[in-house]
């Protein structure tokens, strides 16, 4: 399954890039699923990812919890809680 | 109902009389304006950033004047949001919202403003002469939010 993942904030700062498009292997089905994944690279991603940070998700610009499913052609956002206003 | 997202400043009463003048119904008129103080958790602040996630803003703007739209009886509502960097003093938000009578408005103000910062993709970064850090999520802001569900 091909998606695309954005990071933002502070998130985007520890990893360095904004934007990367994964092939994602066919058991990686939901948020929850995409953050083990990711934490699985390691170092900083394990850091972020390892459930200890709370890190929030959106998939195709809407707020989604960690149970939410992914599909092919996904836009998926990872960033920190929001602090606008 | 309209929501910007820009870098430039907003003229509060400009928008105000917009609002105020579109529609002979509206009665009351209530407006928030959020500002960068000079002080946040102990340091001056030098500048304050905002970075967004531009696709997903504007949705999630207009999808909390939506749901304040069907709780109130809202006639117009304008949500505006600054990104870039600012300073102190300077402007960062604008909501206002018209309705025939004074407990709507008041209501939907709020409820957008608390909804804006728990679920609006922004983020603010501070300059302090210590150096730059990432502004934390506060408990209060949670728990103005969820004092809305139902």
């Amino acid at each position: 399954m091909n998606i695309k993942v954005l990071y933002f904030a502070r998130i985007k700062e520890a990893v360095n890039y904004s934007t990367e498009d994964i092939v994602l292997p066919s058991n990686v089905l939901t948020i929850t699923a995409l953050k083990n994944y990711l934490a699985q690279r390691g170092d900083t991603w394990a850091d972020l990812f390892n459930g200890r940070q709370t890190i929030r998700a959106a998939i195709n610009h809407e707020l989604v919890g960690n149970l939410a499913s992914i599909k092919e052609g996904d836009e998926v956002a990872f960033f920190p809680p929001v602090t606008g206003g | 109902m309209a929501v910007r997202v820009q870098i430039e400043d907003f003229d509060v009463g400009l928008e105000l009389n917009k609002l105020r003048l579109a529609n002979q119904n509206t009665g009351a008129l209530v407006s928030f304006v959020g500002q960068v103080r000079d002080i946040n958790d102990g340091n001056a602040i030098n500048t304050l950033t905002l970075e967004h996630y531009p696709e997903m803003t504007e949705k999630a703007l207009t999808a909390i004047e939506n749901e304040a739209k069907t709780r109130w009886n809202v006639i117009d509502s304008l949500i505006i949001h600054r990104v870039g960097t600012l300073k102190p003093l300077d402007q960062i938000v604008l909501v206002v919202v018209s309705s025939a009578h004074r407990g709507d408005a008041f209501s939907a103000c709020e409820f957008i403003m608390d909804f804006l910062k728990t679920s609006a993709p922004f983020w603010k970064k501070e300059a302090t002469n210590q150096g730059e850090r990432w502004v934390e999520a506060k408990l209060s802001d949670d728990a103005a939010q969820k004092r809305w569900k139902r």
